[in-house]
């Protein structure tokens, strides 16, 4: 144990992984909290198709040799408006949006790549996440977004409640509810490209949908479902970065497994749960 | 000056008139059925009521102090609401959120209001529990009581008893019945039961792509459509 200790203590000393690890922790928590929002309008897959806008602008910014977090924040937050806009008008569903910008900028990304002979292993970053090569003023900005987005998380908390279970009625009795469909578009899209960096355009979504649909196992209230869902993401987060420090894996990846395990396990018990209480 | 009133007013969509010329008043303590067909423009004419929907031409008016943002709406039951979860307090409580201006959080006021309509409704024991393991009646007075929440003077219910039992059917008409006489609150009601229509209104709007009557309910019953009507219901 204590061979453990010293070895992450090690690693600490590295002036960028405490960095790493606490923007990390932070923009899981934002990823969590815009999940529930976006679970329940049935738009989990909006974060899969912004990161992989995320991986197109990735390329260009490495192509015009600057870093990539001031591209890729106005493209993606762009991405975000026109998806919704897309799926409100009506003429293409959401889904299918999602799927069609998402799979063109993958495709434009890979496309850049190829012929600017980027090498893989950067493109491996750019898909599977690295926490080792970001730099400090990129966390600082990283840093402020996030906590940009969960303060305005809570300030809009009552809105996005009343939007997200009735826009009709919401809309009715004069909430603007375009506004605040646009505002979780916004901080969707931020966490998005904040999280890119440590997640990866690949496996960013599954912050956003995991701890949501865990807490919905065994929650029944929404503002219990948001708590918990905060709460599982940072467990499993934690749990997730030391697993892969010690083991020299990815982060992302063993975040995303630790996710999916508690969401196995949790919905394990709350079927055993339900079934006991149906017998008596 | 009426609560709400439509002075020639046109609703149409992509360019297709889908109802035409609705001329009409509500005034303060009125409770109006809205009858007719299914695609007749009922619903048309709701989300014009409520402004979510512009007339093509014509207006619609509210007056007698009411904004359009006051008026209480219980929309017809969603696929949308299924598995969702949230307490019945949490559903109520979001009918204040037009009280709450630029406040990001309720208030100890808008928290008593809330009780207070679910105390009307006699769901408070159920306070606690989550909105979709209610049972279909008990749904449709949540959200009765958050349209309450959300207005002093007008509700404007859409089929507020569609896919409900007879007794359950009953016990709301009585409720809305209740809230209209006792509390002093107007009512615009979307119906297709017309016996219902015709037993609690006092007056009814008939549309067909146009409004083909307006009037008090006793004038309803005595005039062509009513006949038709409520001669067609008795011989089911």
């Amino acid at each position: 144990m204590s061979e453990i200790l010293s070895r992450i203590a090690d690693y600490f000393a590295v002036a960028s992984i405490p960095r790493a690890f606490i923007l990390g922790l932070v923009v899981s928590v934002c990823a969590s909290l815009l999940g529930v929002s976006l679970v329940l309008k049935r738009y989990s897959m909006i974060g899969d198709g912004l990161a992989h806008v995320g991986y197109g602008t990735l390329t260009v910014a490495y192509v015009l040799n600057t870093e990539s977090i001031y591209i890729s924040i106005p493209v993606v937050v762009a991405a975000a408006f026109f998806l919704l806009r897309l799926s409100e008008n009506g003429k293409i569903k959401g889904d299918s949006a999602i799927a069609i910008v998402s799979s063109t900028s993958l495709a434009l990304g890979t496309f850049i790549t190829y012929i600017t002979n980027n090498n893989t292993a950067d493109v491996c970053n750019y898909l599977f996440g690295s926490m080792l090569n970001i730099k400090k003023d990129v966390a600082i900005l990283s840093m402020i977004l996030s906590v940009v987005v969960i303060v305005f998380f809570v300030l809009l908390y009552n809105r996005i409640f009343a939007v997200t279970f009735d826009e009709t009625f919401a809309k009715a009795t004069g909430t603007k509810a375009g506004l605040y469909n646009s505002a979780i578009a916004l901080l969707t899209a931020i966490t998005v490209v904040v999280g890119m960096k440590i997640m990866g355009a690949m496996l960013i979504s599954s912050l956003i949908i995991f701890p949501s649909l865990t807490s919905m196992r065994f929650c029944k209230h929404f503002k219990a479902v948001v708590i918990y869902s905060a709460i599982i993401s940072f467990i499993c987060y934690i749990i997730g970065f030391f697993t892969a420090l010690l083991t020299g894996t990815p982060t992302g990846a063993g975040i995303v497994l630790i996710n999916a395990a508690i969401f196995i396990i949790v919905s394990l018990i709350t079927a055993i749960y339900k079934r006991k209480g149906l017998k008596k | 000056m009426a609560l709400i009133k439509c002075n020639n007013a046109c609703f149409g969509y992509d360019g297709t008139p889908v109802l035409t010329d609705v001329n009409f008043a509500v005034n303060k303590g009125d409770y109006l059925c809205i009858v007719g067909e299914n695609g007749s423009g009922k619903s048309t004419l709701i989300k014009g009521l409520l402004k979510l929907k512009t007339p093509v031409s014509g207006t619609v008016e509210t007056g007698d102090g009411l904004l359009s943002t006051e008026i209480g709406y219980l929309p017809q039951q969603s696929e949308a609401q299924k598995n969702f979860p949230a307490s019945v307090y949490e559903v109520v409580l979001s009918g204040r959120l037009n009280s709450c201006h630029r406040r990001p959080f309720f208030s100890a006021e808008d928290k008593k209001a809330a009780n207070e309509k679910l105390e009307l409704m006699g769901m408070s024991d159920m306070k606690k529990r989550c909105y979709h393991e209610l049972s279909g009646g008990q749904q449709q007075r949540v959200l009765l009581a958050r349209a309450l929440c959300a207005t002093k003077k007008l509700l404007l219910l859409d089929e507020p008893v569609a896919g409900l039992d007879p007794i359950v059917t009953n016990d709301m008409y009585k409720l809305i019945e209740k809230i209209n006489k006792e509390h002093g609150i107007t009512i615009i009601m979307v119906s297709h039961d017309i016996a219902a229509a015709v037993k609690y209104s006092t007056h009814i709007l008939q549309l067909g792509h146009k409004q083909l009557f307006f009037g008090s309910t006793s004038e309803y019953t005595k005039s062509n459509w009513g006949k038709t009507f409520l001669g067609g219901e008795e011989n089911v």
